[in-house]
């Protein structure tokens, strides 16, 4: 076995006691929350009775350990349990759902490191001009204001007044048909279909919120790819490397950014976990279906299953995506090992 | 509707390429619009299509109305503050050809449409309609607990006589009966079709029905992506009613009001449903945009004081509090002023008209006197709670009446409970010592107000009131029959005990907003879910 497969079967069997926590905890904390969900979801008119009817149902007339057992020999079997907010299983609203988070987070923050990193470097490498003026303004302005703030105004101008973007509505107008279920990402099931019509249509409705989740997550990569690019190039080995006579471009890209890399990729793990989660705005100004608006309605009314389900995948995400930062880590910079 | 691929798509809309066909492929709106469809935004999200289910949210009562048939509905009548609205006085055959009442009130007959036809095309019997209700009342929850309002408890009190006569035989005669079959709840579901999916652990096939109904209704579904849009279309054979004039009713669920302003302001979507106050006050005033506030029949804002918290307990204390609320102020910072006012009204009580003013209006004057006469004369402190699920209404009107209050001494902290608690904690619990509350009743009689809100231990009085003559003539006055002369007495010696008593006290009658850009027809039900058969759009 490759030293590289090792070292991933590792860190998958270092996950597996951080997911059993998690599974008790999230099994806890929901819980613990205050609130009712049988006397919610007992409708309008109920009275004790069919209060207790529904407790039953949802077997929370049953005491905690015993929950606890059912929850998890569900879960073994792969059932994630049915969430009372949507009415549809949690595995089902989970693959509909985190696909569109995804898809939107990670446009935005292409979009964004597309924007924020040129604009580090070139911020870092002429520090006091213009471009490091420009960088530390649109940083701030970025950070400043509240995404569902961003996303209402370029809905305000780039809609309703200008006419230029579509409708608001989602991952797909109503003209449209989703495309046939692969991944669940739009843009890469309408491709896979060939149908571009819908490819652009899906595209088209991600430009705003993603450029609204983009401005925000602009900050944090554009100042750490600042601050990484001014260390590194105060290094020794940069100046040894320009006393050794080695082109600027050679310098910069080949020794300097590489070596800022390492911070940058961390800081876009980070960003990348809070944008999933923190969403919850831009999903409801442009009525996106994701994952954040998902797990709110689902903790406003303690719908358990559905709390669970998130809490759960989340982990799960956070347990790949460290992985996958490790592997980069081990890309950019040869020195760290494999172990 | 799991499958979204448009080949299939296709083939389940069947045949019917062409006009209708068209709002699917690349149209613009406008051309959509000439081609029948219409296009809803709603902040609620649909969570099942099948309203028996346990967890069946309020929105998705809509799928009961517009895609299955009672045997009766209601009239239709010009709605206060402009549209139309039903007509509780007035009950009209659905899926009943007619039907006959026995003289003792005990029995009802009702013969079905002969040309009544599911969906797939089987005829609507009797047997159908006989295992619905049996459905109904033996699902439990909340269609169980409606469905006995109405004196249908048990299975044995429907029958299914032959093919086209359905039997329903009563314990004691009832004026709430009749009303009863007509609210969503006793809807009439495609029994060969449920039944070939039911399994042993689900007899009433509540998993196939939640995503796949089953009946004879104005509309199919023709799409359901929970969380984001039901795609109705007609069903060209309904006999229920008028046809519908619209081929396709998409209701898409967009959670930001504003976002939903913008759009219906742009014209991309015709309809605009349930919108908050404040955006109906100003869409009002916009050229081409209709706004409908339709008052909700039955349904009142109130404070409601806690008798079970001791300075509550003192007649006084409750009347200050009638005197000290800032009513206008409220009413037009809380509610824009769309619903009607229900303070500064007639002292004598000479109708029955529900809801009415209550004879209280601001004087704070009087509110000193009566606390100053009170065994409370130096004030005390009291949380004010409210619902962060309707912080909309209930946090302008807190912050008033906390600063109103304090004048006369009682110094209130506004509470604020999530919406997931406030059922258990203000309903279940009657645990709140100060607290706003909403309640509005299906069936509209004041009688049915009292019962739930004003009867020791019912779910709505929050209060803990209980009077023994109001329990006393609630009993005697539910099932009487409106045209009784003991009626009129009765319901107005409850008004003024309510008045007296002050368990609950009234601030306004809220509006159910629609604005509409391109669209005709709306109608305003109890249910506060929206009708789609009436709908239609003019041409611009």
């Amino acid at each position: 076995m490759s030293p590289r497969s090792k070292m991933i079967l590792g860190r998958v069997a270092q996950a597996i006691p951080v997911v059993m926590g998690v599974v008790v905890i999230s099994f806890l904390l929901t819980r613990a929350l205050p609130g009712d969900p049988a006397a919610y979801f007992a409708g309008p008119a109920a009275d004790e009775a069919s209060i207790a009817e529904i407790r039953e149902a949802l077997g929370l007339d049953k005491s905690l350990f015993q929950q606890f057992f059912f929850y998890v020999g569900d879960l073994v079997r792969g059932d994630l349990g049915t969430s009372l907010t949507t009415g549809q299983t949690v595995t089902s609203d989970l693959a509909a759902r985190l696909p569109a988070s995804l898809e939107l987070t990670l446009v935005a923050l292409l979009l964004s490191c597309a924007i924020a990193i040129p604009l580090g470097v070139l911020a870092a490498t002429r520090p006091g001009t213009w471009v490091d003026h420009l960088c530390r303004v649109l940083v701030t302005a970025g950070v400043s204001m509240p995404t569902f703030f961003t996303g209402i105004a370029l809905i305000y101008v780039f809609y309703y007044i200008a006419g230029l973007a579509p409708s608001p509505l989602g991952r797909l107008d109503f003209i449209y048909l989703s495309p046939q279920h692969v991944t669940g990402f739009y843009l890469i099931d309408a491709a896979l279909a060939g149908d571009l019509e819908t490819w652009i249509a899906a595209l088209k409705q991600l430009i705003l919120p993603a450029t609204t989740l983009a401005l925000f997550t602009l900050a944090p990569i554009a100042r750490m790819t600042r601050a990484a690019m001014l260390s590194a190039l105060s290094a020794d080995f940069i100046r040894t490397a320009r006393a050794a006579g080695l082109g600027s471009r050679k310098i910069l890209y080949g020794y300097a950014f590489r070596n800022a890399l390492l911070p940058v990729v961390t800081t876009l793990g980070m960003v990348f976990s809070f944008t999933l989660g923190a969403n919850v705005l831009v999903e409801k100004v442009f009525a996106w279906p994701g994952i954040g608006s998902y797990a709110v309605e689902a903790l406003v009314v303690s719908d358990y299953a559905a709390v669970q389900g998130f809490v759960l995948a989340m982990a799960l995400l956070f347990v790949v995506l460290n992985l996958i930062i490790d592997i980069a880590y081990a890309l950019i910079d040869p020195r760290i090992g494999l172990k | 509707m799991n499958d979204n691929s448009r080949r299939n798509f296709l083939k389940l809309t069947g045949g019917t390429v062409g006009a209708a066909m068209l709002p699917f492929l690349k149209v613009l709106p406008a051309q959509a619009q000439s081609s029948g469809t219409l296009v809803v935004v709603s902040g609620q999200t649909i969570n099942s299509l099948d309203l028996h289910r346990t967890g069946t949210n309020r929105a998705s009562y809509q799928v009961a109305v517009n895609c299955y048939d009672r045997l009766v509905s209601f009239g239709t009548k010009e709605a206060p503050g402009g549209g139309l609205s039903y007509d509780y006085s007035v009950i009209e055959p659905e899926l009943a050809e007619s039907w006959t009442i026995s003289d003792d009130g005990l029995t009802m007959t009702f013969q079905i449409k002969s040309d009544a036809t599911f969906w797939d095309g089987r005829k609507v019997t009797a047997a159908d309609v006989k295992w619905s209700f049996d459905r109904a009342v033996s699902a439990g929850g909340f269609p169980t607990v409606q469905m006995r309002a109405g004196g249908l408890e048990r299975p044995d009190q429907f029958e299914a006589v032959d093919e086209e006569t359905f039997v329903i035989t009563l314990d004691r005669p009832s004026k709430l009966t009749l009303p009863d079959l007509a609210v969503p709840v006793p809807f009439i579901i495609n029994s060969e079709v449920a039944m070939a999916n039911a399994t042993e652990d689900d007899p009433w096939a509540m998993e196939y029905l939640h995503t796949t109904p089953a009946g004879s209704g104005a509309f199919k579904v023709a799409r359901w992506e929970q969380g984001q849009q039901l795609v109705y279309e007609r069903n060209d054979a309904w006999v229920g009613g008028p046809l519908p004039s619209m081929e396709r009713v998409i209701v898409r669920e967009v959670p930001s009001p504003a976002t939903r302003r913008a759009l219906l302001e742009r014209g991309d979507v015709q309809m605009s449903f349930n919108i908050p106050n404040r955006d109906a006050a100003e869409l009002s005033d916009m050229a081409g945009i209709d706004v409908y506030s339709t008052p909700i029949e039955n349904c009142i804002h109130c404070l409601c004081p806690n008798f079970a918290f001791e300075p509550f307990q003192d007649a006084n204390v409750r009347r200050a509090l009638a005197y000290a609320i800032p009513y206008e102020a409220i009413f037009q910072t809380a509610a824009y002023g769309r619903g009607v006012p229900m303070w500064g009204g007639e002292d004598e009580i000479t109708d029955v008209a529900w809801p009415r003013p209550s004879p209280f209006a601001t004087n704070l004057e009087r509110a000193r006197e009566l606390m100053a006469a009170s065994n409370y004369a130096s004030g005390f402190e009291v949380p004010l709670s409210i619902s962060l699920g309707l912080a909309d209404w209930m946090e302008p009107t807190a912050l008033l009446m906390q600063e109103a209050f304090a004048e006369i001494g009682i110094i209130t902290e506004i509470e604020r409970i999530p919406g997931a608690n406030w059922r258990t904690a203000a309903l279940v619990e009657k645990s709140l010592p100060l607290h706003l509350e909403n309640f509005g009743g299906w069936l509209n009689t004041p009688d049915y107000y009292f019962f739930w809100a004003y009867k020791e231990g019912h779910l709505f009085n929050s209060s803990n009131y209980r009077n023994e003559e109001i329990e006393q003539l609630v009993d005697d006055t539910l099932h009487m029959a409106m045209d009784n002369p003991a009626y009129a007495p009765n319901v107005m010696r409850m008004f003024e005990i309510a008045f007296e008593d002050l368990p609950r006290i009234p601030l306004w009658q809220p509006a159910l907003n629609v604005a509409m850009n391109g669209a005709d027809g709306y109608e305003f039900w109890f249910h506060r879910q929206l009708d789609v058969r009436p709908l239609s759009t003019t041409s611009t």
